[in-house]
C-alpha cells in the first residue's frame, strides 16, 4: 500500500528522517515509536505531502503524493490541532469533514452513532466550538473525523496522548476493530510502548531519523522495546 | 502593527503641526479654543478605536502567577504595560507639536503647558476607562449610541454638546491649575482598575476566557451549490464567528461611504475625472480589500486540514473567487444610492464593480499567494494592517488593481469622451471573465508551488 523509498528530510545541514526503504502492506497496523524529534511526525507529514522531502519519494497506494493529489480521497488523518477548525462545533466539522469526502448528513450521523461511548457525551450537543473544548476532546473529535468516508489510509499521530484512561481503553478497541478490517491500513505513532504494542501487529523504531527496528509485534516486544528505551 | 501605526502617526503629526495653521486659515476663531470645541469627539473616537483594537493586559498574567511575585505587584506590570501602549503614545504625536507650536505664537507657557498635562491625563483616563469597562459589549453600545446620536445633533444643531464641554477643556488653559482635576480623575481610575484586577486575578474569574455558547448552523440553503457551497458555509461561520473577520468585513463595508470624499468635491485633489474611477473600485471593493487580500490566511489555523483533506486546489480557491464576488454584487447594490451624485458617479461605480469582478478579484487571489502572514482569528491586534503581509510582490500586485483602470479610463476619456473611458474600463474587466479557466489554472499552479512554504510559514505562530 505505502512504500517509501530513498527517504530523506533535511534542513540545513541537519538531516531529520532518512528512510532507505519501508514497505508498509494494505490492512497492515503499522505502529511508529521514538523519542522526541526521532521523526514520527516528520514521517507522517511526508505522507501527507504538507513537507516536500529533500530526496526520495513516498507511493500511497501507486500515488507518488509529492506528484498527484489523487492519494487524498482515500487517505485520512489526524496529526494536531491544525487539523481541527476551531469556529466550528464537533456537529458542523464532522458534516463539513463528511461533505468533503462524499458523506451525506444521514452517513456522518449514523457513523458517530457508532462512537457515542467513546465520546463519552463530551462531543456532541455540548453547545461549545471545537476551539472551547478541552485538548482530550478535542482529540477525540480529530480522531473520529480521521474514520470518515471509508478511508484506506488512516494516520493518527499519538492519538493516545491527552486523553484520559478509559477512552485510551475504548480507543484501543477502536483501532483494533479498523486494522481488523482487512483493507484499511492504520499507521499510529505513540510515547506509550504498551498500547502501540497491543494495538499495531508491527512496530518501527525511529532514532534520530534513522530507521533502527522493525519488529512483527509479539508477547517479547513491549519487554524488547523497554529494553532499548530504558537502556 | 506595522502600516496602519505608521499611518496614524503621519496623521497626528500633520495634525500637530498643521491644526494650527489650518485653523487660521480657516478664520475659525482662536485655533487653541477651536481644538477645545472639539476635544470631546476627538475623545470619543480614541475611546471607541481603543475598545474595538487596545489588546488587554490580562492576556499574559498566567504564568506570573505561579511565580514569586506579589499579586500587586503582577497588577502594577500589567496596567503598567498598557501606559506604554501604542495607542497612549501614539497622542505624542499630535499634542507636543501643537503644544510647541502654542509657544512659538505667544501663548502663555504656564497655560500651554497646563492644558497639555490635563490632555494627557485625558488621553491616560481613557486608558483605565478602556480596561475596566473591556469586554463589557452593552455599555460599548450604549456609549456609541450616544456619541453618535451627539454628532448627528450638532451637525443638524439641534443640540451642541461642545457649547458645553469646551469651556471645559478651555479652563485648563485658562487656570492651569485645574490641570490637577483630571490628574485626580486618572489616579482614582488607576486605583479602582488596580482593585478591580487584584480582586479577579484568578484562573476561573476574570482571567477566565470567555467562552460563547454555540449553535450548530446547517445552513443547508447553500447545499444546491455542491462542493462551492460546502465552502461557502464555512466561510460565512469564518466570518460571524471571528473578531478578527468580522473587523475586516465591518471595515470593507465602510469602504462604500469613501465615494463621499471624492464626489461631494470634499477634498479638492480628487476633483480629476479619472479619481472617480478610483472611487468607483473603492467603493464596490471594500469586502475584496480587507478581506480578499488575506486569503489563504484566514484558513492558516487550519492549513495542514485543507491541504491533506480531499479537497482540489481548483475547489478551494474557486469558492473563495465566488466569495468575493457575491460580496461585491451585494456592496454594488448597496452602493446604488450613489446615483444621486448623477449618472456619472453611478457608471463609475458599476464600472468598478465589473473591473473588481472581472479583475482584481484574480489580482487578489493570486497576491494571497505570497502573503504568508498566520492570523489569529480571535484578536483584532494586527487588523490594521500587517507590515508582512506588504512585500515587495503584493505591493506590485495593486499596481494593476488601482491604477490601470484609471489608465484605461482616462484613454477614453481624453481620446473621445468620458462614456468611452467607462466602456473601455467595463471591457477590460468584462475580458477578465472570458478568461476564468486559464487564469485560474495559472493561480492554481502558483499555489502549488508556493504550498510547501505557506504551510512552514503559517507553523510559526505570530
Amino acid at each position: 500500500m505505502i512504500s517509501v523509498t530513498n527517504l530523506s528530510k533535511t534542513y540545513g545541514s541537519n538531516t531529520v528522517l532518512n528512510i532507505d526503504t519501508l514497505e508498509i502492506p494494505k490492512g497492515q497496523s503499522f505502529g511508529l515509536v521514538g523519542n522526541n524529534g526521532a521523526g514520527k511526525t516528520t514521517l507522517f507529514s511526508l505522507l501527507l505531502d504538507l513537507i516536500q522531502p529533500s530526496t526520495g519519494h513516498i507511493v500511497n497506494n501507486e500515488v507518488q503524493v509529492d506528484q498527484s493529489e489523487a492519494w487524498k480521497p482515500f487517505t485520512s488523518a489526524f496529526i494536531d490541532e491544525t487539523f481541527l477548525i476551531g469556529y466550528l462545533t464537533p456537529e458542523e466539522y464532522f458534516y463539513f469533514i463528511g461533505e468533503l469526502r462524499g458523506r451525506n448528513k444521514a452517513d456522518v450521523t449514523a457513523l458517530l452513532a457508532e462512537f457515542q461511548d467513546f465520546f463519552h457525551g463530551e462531543i456532541l450537543g455540548q453547545k461549545k466550538y471545537l476551539r472551547d473544548l478541552s485538548k482530550g476532546n478535542q482529540k477525540k473529535a480529530g480522531i473520529v473525523a480521521s474514520f470518515i468516508g471509508n478511508p484506506e489510509v488512516v494516520i493518527l499521530d499519538e492519538p493516545f496522548a491527552n486523553l484520559d484512561p478509559t477512552t485510551q481503553i475504548r480507543l484501543k478497541g477502536i483501532i483494533k476493530e479498523l486494522a481488523a478490517k482487512e483493507n484499511v491500513t492504520v499507521l499510529v505513532s505513540s510515547h506509550d510502548l504498551q498500547h502501540v504494542t497491543e494495538v499495531c501487529e508491527r512496530i518501527v523504531v525511529l532514532n534520530k531519523g534513522e530507521l533502527i527496528k522493525d519488529i512483527k509485534t509479539s508477547k517479547e516486544t513491549l519487554k524488547e522495546l523497554e529494553a532499548f528505551f530504558g537502556g | 502593527m506595522g502600516l496602519g501605526a505608521l499611518y496614524f502617526i503621519l496623521v497626528f503629526l500633520g495634525l500637530g503641526f498643521g491644526a494650527y495653521f489650518m485653523i487660521e486659515e480657516a478664520e475659525l476663531g482662536d485655533p487653541l479654543r477651536v481644538v477645545n470645541t472639539f476635544m470631546i469627539y476627538y475623545l470619543g473616537f480614541d475611546m471607541v478605536f481603543r475598545y474595538m483594537l487596545q489588546k488587554m493586559p490580562v492576556t499574559n498574567i498566567k504564568p506570573l502567577l505561579y511565580l514569586p511575585f506579589r499579586k500587586s505587584q503582577v497588577v502594577y506590570y500589567s496596567l503598567g504595560k498598557t501606559i506604554v501602549s501604542f495607542f497612549n503614545w501614539t497622542h505624542a504625536f499630535f499634542f507636543i507639536p501643537f503644544s510647541i507650536i502654542l509657544l512659538t505664537k505667544d501663548y502663555a507657557p504656564a497655560s500651554v503647558i497646563g492644558w497639555h498635562l490635563g490632555m494627557m491625563a485625558l488621553i491616560y483616563c481613557n486608558n483605565f476607562i478602556n480596561v475596566l469597562v473591556n469586554n463589557k459589549d452593552t455599555i460599548f453600545y450604549v456609549f456609541a449610541g450616544i456619541f453618535v446620536l451627539l454628532g448627528i445633533s450638532q451637525n443638524y444643531a439641534w443640540f451642541d454638546i461642545t457649547a458645553y464641554t469646551g469651556p471645559l477643556f478651555d479652563l485648563l488653559y485658562d487656570i492651569p491649575a485645574t490641570a490637577i482635576v483630571p490628574w485626580a480623575i486618572l489616579l482614582a481610575l488607576f486605583g479602582a482598575s488596580f482593585n478591580y484586577f487584584k480582586k479577579n486575578m484568578f484562573l476561573d474569574g476574570g482571567l477566565a476566557t470567555k467562552t460563547t455558547e454555540a449553535k450548530t448552523e446547517d445552513l443547508d440553503w447553500l447545499n444546491r451549490f455542491g462542493n462551492l457551497g460546502t465552502f461557502l458555509k464555512n466561510d460565512i461561520k469564518l466570518i460571524k464567528r471571528n473578531k478578527r473577520s468580522r473587523t475586516a468585513v465591518i471595515m470593507g463595508f465602510f469602504f462604500i461611504f469613501y465615494g463621499l470624499l471624492f464626489f461631494t468635491g470634499a477634498i479638492e485633489v480628487y476633483d480629476g475625472p479619472f479619481w472617480r474611477i478610483f472611487a468607483g473600485i473603492f467603493v464596490t471593493g471594500g469586502f475584496l480589500f480587507s478581506f480578499g487580500q488575506y486569503v489563504p490566511s484566514w484558513d492558516s489555523s487550519y492549513y495542514p486540514l485543507m491541504m491533506s483533506q480531499n479537497i482540489q486546489y481548483k475547489e478551494y480557491l474557486s469558492s473563495k473567487y465566488y466569495l468575493i464576488i457575491i460580496a461585491t454584487i451585494i456592496t454594488t447594490i448597496l452602493s446604488s444610492w450613489y446615483i444621486y451624485f448623477g449618472w456619472e458617479v453611478f457608471a463609475a461605480v458599476l464600472v468598478g464593480a465589473i473591473y473588481n469582478i472581472g479583475i482584481n478579484a484574480y489580482l487578489v487571489l493570486w497576491g494571497g499567494a505570497y502573503v504568508k502572514t498566520p492570523i489569529d482569528l480571535t484578536s483584532n491586534k494586527k487588523a490594521f494592517g500587517d507590515k508582512q503581509a506588504f512585500n515587495a510582490k503584493t505591493l506590485l500586485l495593486t499596481l494593476p488593481k488601482l491604477f490601470l483602470p484609471m489608465v484605461i479610463y482616462a484613454i477614453g476619456h481624453f481620446l473621445v469622451s468620458p462614456m468611452l473611458g467607462y466602456i473601455l474600463v467595463a471591457v477590460v474587466g468584462l475580458l477578465g471573465f472570458v478568461f476564468k479557466n486559464k487564469v485560474f489554472a495559472l493561480i492554481e499552479k502558483i499555489y502549488k508551488k508556493e504550498k510547501y512554504k505557506t504551510l512552514a510559514a503559517y507553523k510559526q505562530k505570530s
